[in-house]
């Protein structure tokens, strides 16, 4: 029988060897894409074996080494990083099929560096999930960065390398420059990195202090895309299809929102926090990206383009959510972090989808696509629906939670009506965006002349996007384990 | 007296013996073997003063059992046997990982001279870790230093003649300072033993000869640590010297002058001296900056690597010296621990560059494009040290970095957090440069068929690149000392 802290463990290593193991089958694909999937089926089981301990209050801890006195790098599963464990595992599997359709159909070259470069990911992204202190998140995030800099710039061209430089510049550079010293200072006032309920900062920094320091840490956890820190990733849409799918709409950018989320409820704590209104200003700048990125996402003619700055502009209803602190929005936000997960990788896959059929990258081009790629187009109006946050998808109940949560408390504050304000506007231009694509898809005729006809994508795809497309409607209907697990989050730990 | 006893003389003396007999043998293979054996002696000897001193305190030794202050005191406290350890064991590997190199880029008839002047530079470097007295540190700095010319010299480049030129000269001007200093101190407290001078300084505080001698000596020593602005023979020195020679200056040299800089600062002069009737402590944290920023924008604009990574030497020195300026045990300890992170990156690099330029010819931009598809193995080396300039967690380079923005918050000065972490951007940038040539290219025509450095080249290197991430992860060894060197240096109990 294995302990709980081996099997943590585990969680990290299984990846990072399956890496090693898909260079090792570099010479013969058909094995070494069968490594992919099993590695990633057992990582899912391995992380899927730590769920029922976690929701019976277990924190299976494990402590590594002491880097500096007071600086362990350390693990510790507990419900918030349990769900994001989950998610992005539980998608690594779907996406690595999608993958294997994917550079296949498409003739893609170095595809061993791929797959590789994706396990690593996963374990960067395992590793900050259970993240037991600040400075093991810190270490796994820019670990994360690094390692999908080869999966941005796979194509290799200019094109790519000079993503590659935004991605890296922006990244690193804020990761540097702004959450570095956070943590530094973090360490040298309270002593200790370590996540804990209620906080590590309470009485040792307050008012405008805190609010500076909340800045630092947000805008230095450059992957969650708060503007102006935004720009990488519509650059990193340079990048393959799977890619987008998985990092650029579960790992990279849930590991943004994540680690906010995280140092909001465990490093600041919520009611210091509250009661210096530290947060307030984050409020008005989540919401302003919200708005602003829908604006732009109203406008790109791209695909990936405009599902990137829908992108930006979800990750900050997380953000806007986590910073109003009530119960109810932290519980939006962590219901988003999944809600949004399923119904954008969706949607990615579907654009994926698209491009490997038909090689058409633009909205303008999608008339009539509907007809010849009925499950593609099927998929993605699931996900657009979740998107706006109409039911039957996941998307309906963390914008419920959202509201709710903005609406709550004895009275509502200016804050609170600005927050709600943006909801509400902010799901118009939601509509705005993708129903055009629907009607695209469904109600209008092909354009004469256009390419040869073609079905639908590769079988693995068009499984995939099916698959991810489901669970946007089952969190629809059972949402039990996700809100569990973000109850338990503000139950104390 | 049992062998133990004698390691700090030993320690300095074989290197010394193995000059000679290496000279005499004329024989390139035994020269290497005997050379290589004095360094490994020199390493484990090391090692046991190391053991020694943290178990049971500083440890002294008379030359010629003349009880100091009348004779030479070699004296190997926490601080030496730390510098010990690091230079000792930086010239066995690079010894260890030179020969290929060597082959290629030294006329087989001058390598016995090559090993001579190897093992005298050795003995420089650690003769001035672990001497007690001002004149003797003087000499070994002049042993090492002429050496030093010398090997530099031997580059298969004519520019390389020049270059050594350059540095002689400037080199000279610095010991001449440094001579000036000591001659002052021993004029002002007639005494050349360092503890002496220091229980004598109390009486001769603040007069102008001893503050003369300080500034002569900080000066002479910038001079030789490459401090900004008096950097500028470093840069060709590095470039046109053969790679073992490169690789060794980088990981060691100037790291040594920053030794002598600290015992003068410290335990001579004392802080109320050089921070409070000087200024020295702006003076430092300005030329500090200034060479953060400066050498670190120059480096992203060459496309010779050595010379792209000497430029960032002179940064990385930068770095050293603002963790000195913030005269606190944060600061020092971030001095002493990123002058050993420094010297392990810095001494891969130029390792890994030394096995670059044997398969594919040079090191230039333009040549090393494609490194990652003929050269896997020492691309992804460059790319983790590379990291470790940079800053980034897991490798040694953070850990530097951390004490240095600690040390900075430890003083309320925020804008020097963010000066700090700012100029490692530039080194995102001159990186980068070097990665996006490695791994966005095709190799050039002729140089496709290039292959892996030898294995003999690769293991030392290899050792060192997981020494980069090793030292970031499990710091006992270097925090610990340097942590314990900076509160004994500033007299403050831990």
């Amino acid at each position: 029988m294995i302990g709980v802290g081996q099997l943590v463990l585990a969680a990290l290593l299984v990846p990072t060897c399956g890496a090693g193991l898909i260079a090792l089958c570099h010479r013969t694909p058909d094995l070494r894409d069968a490594v992919t999937v099993a590695t990633a089926g057992l990582l899912l089981w391995i992380v899927a074996a730590l769920l029922p301990g976690v929701l019976a209050g277990d924190r299976p801890a494990l402590a590594l080494i002491t880097v500096l006195p007071g600086l362990d790098l350390a693990l510790e599963v507990e419900s918030f990083g349990m769900l994001f464990a989950l998610l992005a595992s539980g998608l690594w599997l779907v996406t690595s099929l999608y993958s294997i359709g994917y550079l296949r159909a498409n003739h893609e070259l170095r595809q061993t560096r791929f797959h590789a470069c994706f396990a690593l990911a996963l374990a960067a992204t395992t590793g900050l999930a259970f993240a037991g202190n600040l400075f093991t998140l810190f270490l796994f995030y820019e670990l994360l960065t690094l390692v999908t800099y080869p999966l941005v710039t796979h194509h290799g061209g200019d094109e790519a390398r000079r993503a590659g430089r935004t991605y890296l510049g922006l990244l690193m550079g804020t990761s540097i420059m702004l959450l570095l010293p956070a943590v530094v200072f973090i360490a040298a006032v309270a002593g200790t990195t370590d996540f804990r309920p209620g906080g590590i900062l309470a009485g040792r920094v307050d008012g405008v202090a805190l609010a500076g320091l909340l800045a630092l840490c947000v805008f230095g956890i450059g992957k969650a895309a708060l503007m102006p820190v935004h720009r990488w990733l519509p650059a990193a849409m340079v990048a393959p299809a799977p890619v987008s799918a998985l990092l650029h709409a579960v790992a990279v950018v849930k590991a943004g929102v994540f680690s906010v989320v995280k140092v909001l409820v465990f490093t600041f704590g919520i009611e210091p926090l509250a009661a210096a209104g530290g947060s307030d200003w984050l409020v008005y700048v989540a919401g302003f990206t919200i708005m602003a990125a829908s604006l732009v996402a109203l406008n790109a003619d791209n695909l990936k383009r405009r599902l990137a700055y829908s992108t930006v502009s979800q990750l900050s209803y997380v953000i806007m959510s986590a910073a109003l602190l009530a119960p109810l929005s932290l519980i939006a936000a962590v219901l988003h972090i999944a809600a949004h997960a399923l119904g954008k990788i969706t949607l990615f896959f579907a654009a994926g989808a698209i491009y490997t059929a038909s090689h058409k990258t633009e909205v303008s081009q999608l008339d009539g696509i509907g007809r010849r790629m009925p499950w593609t187009m099927g998929a993605f109006a699931v996900g657009a629906l979740s998107m706006i946050g109409l039911p039957p998808a996941a998307g309906f109940v963390s914008k419920w939670y959202m509201l709710s949560g903005a609406m709550s408390g004895p009275s509502i504050s200016g804050t609170q009506w600005v927050a709600v304000a943006v909801i509400v506007g902010s799901t118009l231009l939601n509509a705005g965006y993708f129903l055009p694509i629907i009607f695209r898809a469904f109600f209008r005729l092909p354009v004469a002349g256009d390419v040869p006809a073609h079905g639908e994508a590769p079988w693995p795809m068009v499984i995939a996007l099916t698959t991810t497309a489901t669970g946007t409607i089952l969190l629809f209907f059972m949402p039990g384990v996700p809100l569990a697990l973000a109850r338990q989050m503000l139950g104390g730990g | 007296m049992t062998l133990v006893q004698q390691l700090p003389v030993l320690v300095a003396v074989v290197p010394l013996a193995a000059a000679p007999v290496a000279l005499l043998l004329r024989n390139r293979h035994l020269a290497f073997l005997v050379v290589l054996a004095a360094s490994g002696f020199a390493f484990g000897a090391s090692v046991l003063l190391w053991q020694q001193v943290a178990g049971s305190g500083p440890v002294s030794y008379a030359i010629g059992s003349w009880p100091p202050p009348w004779g030479i005191e070699y004296r190997v406290d926490r601080l030496a046997s730390f510098f010990l350890v690091l230079v000792s064991g930086m010239a066995a590997l690079v010894l260890s990982w030179g020969r290929a190199s060597l082959e290629a880029e030294i006329p087989a008839g001058q390598h016995y001279l090559f090993y001579t002047l190897f093992a005298l530079c050795l003995t420089g470097l650690l003769g001035i870790a672990v001497s007690g007295d001002a004149f003797n540190i003087f000499v070994f700095l002049e042993i090492s230093s002429l050496s030093t010319y010398v090997l530099i010299a031997m580059g298969r480049d004519r520019r390389a003649l020049a270059a050594s030129y350059n540095y002689l000269i400037m080199g000279t001007i610095g010991a001449t300072f440094i001579v000036i200093g000591i001659g002052l101190l021993y004029l002002m407290t007639g005494t050349l033993n360092l503890a002496d001078i220091a229980a004598r300084m109390p009486a001769v505080e603040g007069s102008r000869p001893v503050l003369a001698a300080l500034a002569f000596l900080t000066v002479g020593l910038s001079l030789k640590m490459a401090l900004f602005p008096l950097h500028q023979w470093l840069p060709n020195a590095y470039t046109h010297a053969p790679s073992v020679v490169s690789s060794f200056l980088a990981a060691t040299a100037t790291k040594v002058s920053v030794y002598v800089l600290l015992r003068f600062y410290f335990e001579v002069f004392g802080e109320s001296q050089v921070f409070d009737r000087l200024p020295l402590e702006q003076v430092m944290l300005c030329l500090a900056l200034a060479g953060m920023f400066a050498a670190s924008a120059v480096a992203i604009f060459q496309t010779d690597l050595k010379r792209l990574f000497a430029y960032s030497s002179v940064g990385q020195m930068g770095y050293i010296i603002l963790g000195l300026s913030f005269d606190s045990v944060t600061g020092l300890t971030a001095t002493i621990v990123h002058v050993f992170n420094h010297a392990i990156t810095k001494g891969a690099i130029f390792m890994l560059l030394g096995g670059v330029a044997l398969s594919m010819g040079g090191v230039t931009l333009p040549r090393v494009q494609g490194l990652a598809r003929v050269m896997p193995l020492t691309a992804f080396g460059l790319v983790v040290c590379g990291l470790s300039l940079i800053g980034v967690p897991g490798t040694a380079g953070f850990v530097s970095k951390w004490y240095l923005v600690k040390a900075a918050l430890e003083g309320g000065q925020w804008w020097l957090v963010f000066l700090v972490v700012g100029s490692s951007l530039l080194a995102v940038i001159y990186v980068w440069r070097v990665v996006e040539a490695a791994y966005f290219h095709a190799p050039r025509a002729d140089l496709v068929a290039a292959v892996e450095a030898p294995l003999s080249m690769l293991v030392p290197a290899g050792l060192l690149v997981a020494g980069t991430v090793y030292f970031g992860l499990e710091t006992t060894f270097t925090v610990g000392s340097a942590a314990e060197a900076a509160s004994v240096l500033l007299g403050v109990p831990r």
